[in-house]
């Protein structure tokens, strides 16, 4: 690893977890991708939106935190954002006694990590300092803030913080978690006999309002954004608020593209009108949103 | 750990009190215990004209404490980057008012009361969303926290086994609506309007609610999003996101929730069969008359069922009043997910 004092080059780009159900050679490819051709610093694997899926990938799991370890990622394994069953809890466990560091997205996780350096994921609530320090006495060592969180609530709580802090920068939003599946309901299903139909939708389910208007996309148990957050602008000040580091919450676009224009960005390499200029290009008719951390509504853009 | 509570004490019937005045009709109509907050973004129902002052507290638990019942103070909101001592303060106004127990949810509030009023009896909002004995456990032996308000997204027999493996009194909604998403949560409300209601406690704000004529229909919005259309003349449900019409996959539904009231009073036996200490009525935005009407119909129902267990006269009272006519027993039963 680069050593260096550059606060600017100092800064973390993460890939966050992989919210969509895609299939095992899809999820391959693309950790292979990212292992092997994107600049970023770490990785969160593991499935955070519904438990009924992980089968599917547990026999390439442990390789592929393995191939992006040997290409010098930090591999973090995230875990459910909703936890109800003995069998969930149980692979909370597991993944806890491996030798990677554990993103813990639903309380359940708190105690059982309580005294090993962590993650505390963006799916348990850190919306003030008191919350934060809690969590930096019970030894996390990283914060990921949720996506709720304005600029200025950013900076109260990353500011002078003992812990590393992350926020998203990339990617559709999560807005809620359930246990009922919607995927499964927009289909004529139930949770049970699903038949994994939120494999059909890589990218999330587009739900529409009766007017036409794209707003929201659901991914079985997930709700999230329509539209994609992009903060690119927000980048310097999220810098200087001492956030350390930056998600990128997988999507069906060029993740490898994607890193390299934040890459860039964060580097000061190229501007941040440019790098808006290139994501625009790669992310075709999605909208691109930014509005909970500019204050306003999560579905606006604010700016140019 | 043996279950403390399982089937020896009555059914607790938690009352809705959105007002002083409110308070006093379900104390009267038969309520063990009121819930209540304070008139500003510290509880999770933060709409004008409704909540508590100091005062106004004070004399509700005087009002309460003299018939017996008990006042519980909802601090369930999650404090504000910068802004918690008006959280620290709601806690330390509960104290001062002699409440019988506060009900939280954010851990660093959680932690504040737990060092300053270690003998502040404390619960645990829904708005924690504790959905598993792990976490039930975590919030019980970090912050002693007493009982715990259990997120309605759990069927009868999950609820039974987080009493059996957790100890823990629990206290679970039984009229109201049904809440899909996993609370405290969700951020729906404030993508769509820009109020959260986890930090501000208003969901779904009357101030960004608008009834729009289109002709033949009305469509309701919430921050200028249409969530649902209806013809002339048919009652049109408030705008909630989660209980909005939306197009997917090329058909309109109620793809997460449908509006539609929760009622478990015909399933009481169950829920006191799985061990269960309270029952919660929701409804601290409803009318006098609303709470009036629900608080007897369940007092009537628990007291039948625990002295001779034929309840059922009472069971049909409510369906009139149930949120958009209709009802459900919404996760309690299978086959909801």
């Amino acid at each position: 690893m680069k050593k260096t004092t550059n606060k600017a080059t100092s800064s973390k780009l993460t890939i966050g977890p992989l919210f969509f159900h895609w299939s095992a050679e899809k999820r391959i490819d693309f950790y292979n991708r990212i292992a092997d051709e994107a600049d970023v610093d770490v990785v969160y694997l593991g499935e955070v939106v519904c438990s009924k899926r992980e089968h599917f990938f547990e026999d390439h799991f442990m390789k592929t935190a393995e191939r992006l370890q040997k290409s010098g990622k930090e591999v973090v394994f995230s875990t459910l954002a909703l936890v109800t069953s003995e069998r969930e809890m149980e692979n909370i466990h597991s993944r806890i006694k491996t030798k990677h560091m554990v993103e813990a997205n639903d309380v359940a996780c708190l105690a059982a990590l309580e005294g090993k350096p962590h993650v505390v994921g963006p799916f348990i609530n850190v919306f003030n300092e008191s919350a934060r320090d809690f969590m930096i006495r019970n030894k996390a060592k990283r914060i990921v803030i949720p996506v709720e969180a304005s600029l200025d609530a950013i900076k109260l709580i990353a500011n002078k913080s003992k812990a590393e802090m992350e926020v998203q920068v990339f990617g559709r939003q999560p807005l809620s978690v359930a246990m009922r599946c919607y995927s499964a309901r927009a289909h004529g299903r139930q949770k049970n006999g699903c038949q994994f139909v939120c494999g059909l939708s890589p990218d999330g389910l587009a739900a529409e309002t009766l007017d036409g208007q794209q707003i929201l996309a659901v991914n079985g148990t997930q709700t999230l954004s329509h539209g994609y957050a992009v903060s690119v602008e927000e980048l310097p000040y999220l810098q200087k608020a001492g956030v350390t580091h930056f998600r990128l919450s997988p999507q069906d676009v060029d993740m490898v593209t994607v890193s390299s224009i934040y890459r860039s960005a964060i580097d000061q390499k190229i501007s941040a009108k440019e790098a808006m200029k290139k994501l625009r290009a790669l992310c075709k008719d999605v909208p691109f949103i930014n509005g909970f951390m500019r204050g306003s509504r999560g579905m606006d853009w604010v700016g140019d | 750990m043996k279950p403390k509570h399982k089937n020896k004490e009555p059914l607790e019937l938690v009352c809705p009190a959105g007002t002083p005045a409110a308070l006093r009709t379900a104390i009267d109509a038969g309520a063990d215990a009121v819930y209540c907050g304070f008139r500003n973004g510290t509880n999770a129902r933060n709409y004008p004209g409704l909540n508590f002052d100091q005062d106004e507290l004070i004399e509700g638990v005087k009002y309460a404490h003299a018939r017996g019942r008990k006042v519980l103070v909802a601090i369930n909101t999650f404090p504000k980057a910068g802004g918690e001592k008006l959280w620290h303060q709601a806690v330390d106004n509960a104290a001062a008012a002699g409440a019988d127990a506060v009900i939280l949810a954010d851990i660093g509030l959680l932690d504040y009361a737990t060092k300053k009023h270690p003998s502040l009896r404390r619960h645990l909002s829904v708005q924690a969303s504790a959905s598993n004995h792990m976490s039930i456990s975590f919030y019980r032996d970090r912050f002693d926290v007493k009982r715990v308000v259990l997120p309605r997204v759990l069927s009868v027999e999950e609820v039974k086994s987080l009493i059996d493996v957790t100890g823990m009194e629990t206290e679970v909604f039984a009229f109201g609506t049904v809440g899909p998403m996993s609370e405290g949560r969700c951020f729906l409300s404030s993508y769509m309007t820009g109020i959260s209601p986890t930090s501000e406690g208003a969901c779904a704000p009357a101030s960004h609610v608008e009834y729009k004529d289109c002709g033949g229909c009305t469509k309701s919005c919430l921050g200028g999003v249409t969530l649902n259309e209806f013809a002339k003349g048919e009652p049109a449900a408030y705008p909630t996101p989660c209980k909005g019409r939306y197009v997917a996959n090329g058909k309109a539904s109620y793809i997460f929730e449908e509006p539609i009231g929760l009622n478990a009073i015909d399933i009481l036996p169950q829920l006191k069969e799985a061990g269960v200490t309270a029952l919660k009525i929701e409804g601290r935005q409803r009318s006098k008359a609303y709470v009036a009407q629900v608080v007897s119909a369940f007092r009537k129902a628990i007291d039948a069922m625990e002295s001779n267990g034929d309840y059922e006269t009472f069971a049909n009272d409510l369906k009139t009043i149930a949120e958009g006519g209709r009802e459900t027993f919404g996760a309690y039963k299978k086959g909801w997910k």
